[in-house]
């Protein structure tokens, strides 16, 4: 069993007791809700965009500290991409707490702080709940996303 | 409270005294370690560890006496079905049957209350009627409900719970009448450990004519069941919170009932002869067990039910009420916990809360001190609902656990702590 420490770093500590961007999102384009029913994680991702880029995004909801840190972090990592730069960030996201033999990823900076994650393969789904939330807005997809 | 003294009859523990240390010697998987910790198991309420004597049942079934049942001719297939049916019997005795017939075998509580949805609630619940539950049922013993409900246009209704976590009486007794066709309720109580007044429940229940369903899955292996001194119509207990198996349990019925009510599912083993235009059905129990059954989980539940008789529910419970008590009083000491669940009457379940930290954190980060405790909603998500939390960890503890393994937990909260500070 990996370090506790290398899970719940400060950073993620830190965004779980301050969530950014945290509340209702005043004249969305874009939102979905996701569900985890495992732990009853609950949120909720809205975004607005403008010419293809995420020009705002706000979430709501209740959960455990990685999940909610994991949707604060999205949030700032997600601000001024474009609808396409957020599918693939999506995808690295998704190898950095799945994929145990997947070499350091540059390109998701903060993000990064995740990474212990994927020695919980309990915990994946509260991190990535964020994502596939944010991933269902972006489809416009309205069924409301669950990890199960 | 390492060891309690209490007279006993287990032939496996030869001083005839509850010593912790002997029954912990039966369970070989609780001397094992994570990472570098001990392994605390308090996850009793979702499954209970299994002991050599049920183990071995297994083995030797396999190694020894397998053959399908009921319909061999050749001496292994008769000592199978002797198993068999033997285990029906041992059941019918755990849990005092009228007689074994009303014992049958399923694969968990959660397919005997399916059963009786299925058959008895599809034959007696109609349009404008009304089946009642409470705010503390296991999903298993709502959603069967809900269906049925559903299909035949019947209403829900559902009893309200205290804060402390106990049953409304009066407002059980106002929601019976004349449209009730049945009350299913649970014995004891899987996120709450409230343990029900199931003998005052019955005979609310029967002064209205409306027949009762009792959710024995946590009850049975921390307290001794008698479905007659209940005077339940319907018990369901699962296997492998007894100390038994997975994949069997078993519904108790009484015969009058279980003879009046149509097959659950059709096949092989359930009818007495099957031509093109006409089926007729075997007799209970075999009526409601089509197709070749978990006969080596049968048996091992019985050898699960003689384990628990053999050393004895007074010794079980002179040393699992005290452990409560010092569970209890030990969580209590720590900072910004609260106890969900604090009925007078209760047992095994502390489920908790803790100010700042969601229950999931909780559950990693005490198994990184060897501690294994469930966190979530436990199935149970009216009641988390009732009592405004998302959900909580609960540990709950069976006949194997220490003190020791308390202070563990306690210690494991204190690194909680340290962690979100």
């Amino acid at each position: 069993m990996s370090d506790l420490r290398e899970l719940y770093q400060e950073v993620i500590l830190d965004h779980n007791r301050s969530p950014r961007n945290f509340g209702p999102l005043e004249g969305a384009d874009l939102h979905a809700d996701g569900h985890n029913p495992l732990c009853g994680d609950k949120l909720r991702v809205a975004v607005k965009v403008d010419a293809g880029i995420v020009s705002d995004i706000r979430f709501e909801g209740s959960g455990c500290a990685i999940s909610k840190a994991s949707a604060s972090l999205m949030t700032e990592g997600i601000k001024g991409k474009t609808l396409d730069d957020v599918r693939t960030l999506f995808d690295r996201f998704h190898r950095l707490v799945t994929d145990r033999t997947a070499p350091p990823d540059d390109n998701l900076g903060k993000l990064r702080v995740f990474a212990g994650v994927r020695d919980y393969p309990a915990r994946v789904k509260c991190a990535i709940l964020a994502w596939h939330t944010l991933l269902a807005a972006v489809d416009d997809n309205q069924d409301p996303v669950s990890t199960e | 409270m390492t060891t309690t003294s209490v007279a006993h009859t287990d032939p496996t523990v030869t001083d005839r005294t509850f010593d912790i240390g002997r029954i912990r010697e039966l369970f070989p998987i609780l001397a094992q370690r994570v990472g570098d910790k001990p392994l605390a198991y308090l996850d009793n309420a979702a499954t209970t560890q299994k002991p050599r004597p049920v183990l071995e049942a297994l083995s030797r079934y396999y190694a020894s006496e397998n053959a399908n049942i009921h319909r061999g001719v050749y001496a292994l297939s008769q000592r199978a079905t002797d198993a068999y049916e033997g285990a029906r019997g041992k059941v019918a005795r755990f849990l005092n049957a009228a007689e074994p017939a009303e014992i049958i075998f399923t694969r968990n509580a959660t397919e005997g209350i399916n059963l009786v949805a299925q058959t008895f609630g599809r034959q007696q619940v109609g349009d404008g009627d009304e089946v009642v539950i409470s705010t503390m049922e296991h999903h298993s013993n709502i959603v069967p409900w809900q269906m049925l409900c559903e299909e035949k246009g019947a209403r829900l209704r559902v009893v309200p719970i205290t804060d402390s976590g106990e049953l409304m009486l009066d407002e059980l007794a106002s929601l019976l009448g004349p449209r009730t066709k049945l009350l299913s309720i649970v014995h004891m109580s899987n996120s709450l450990g409230t343990i029900n007044p199931v003998r005052r429940v019955v005979e609310l229940a029967h002064a209205q004519g409306v027949p009762v369903l009792v959710d024995g899955s946590q009850a049975a292996y921390h307290m001794p069941v008698d479905v007659q001194a209940l005077g339940c119509d319907f018990y369901v207990v699962t296997g492998h919170k007894l100390y038994g198996p997975t994949g069997i349990g078993a519904l108790y019925g009484r015969r009058e009932l279980l003879d009046a009510m149509p097959p659950y599912q059709g096949g092989g083993d359930m009818i007495s002869s099957v031509t093109f235009e006409r089926t007729t059905y075997n007799e209970v129990p075999h009526k409601f067990e089509a197709g070749t059954p978990h006969i080596a989980g049968a048996i091992g539940l019985g050898a699960a039910v003689d384990f628990i008789a053999g050393v004895g529910f007074d010794a079980i419970t002179a040393h699992e009420r005290p452990l409560l008590q010092y569970a209890t009083a030990a969580l209590e000491t720590v900072p910004g916990l609260r106890l969900i669940g604090t009925a007078s009457d209760k047992a095994s379940i502390l489920s908790f809360v803790l100010d700042g930290v969601h229950p999931h954190d909780i559950g990693t980060i005490v198994d990184t001190e060897g501690v294994a405790i469930r966190t979530g909603h436990h199935c149970t998500q009216p009641v988390m609902e009732r009592f405004g939390v998302p959900a909580t960890a609960r540990a709950s503890l069976a006949m194997y656990n220490t003190t020791t393994e308390i202070d563990q937990l306690v210690a494991a909260l204190t690194k909680v702590r340290e962690v979100f500070g």
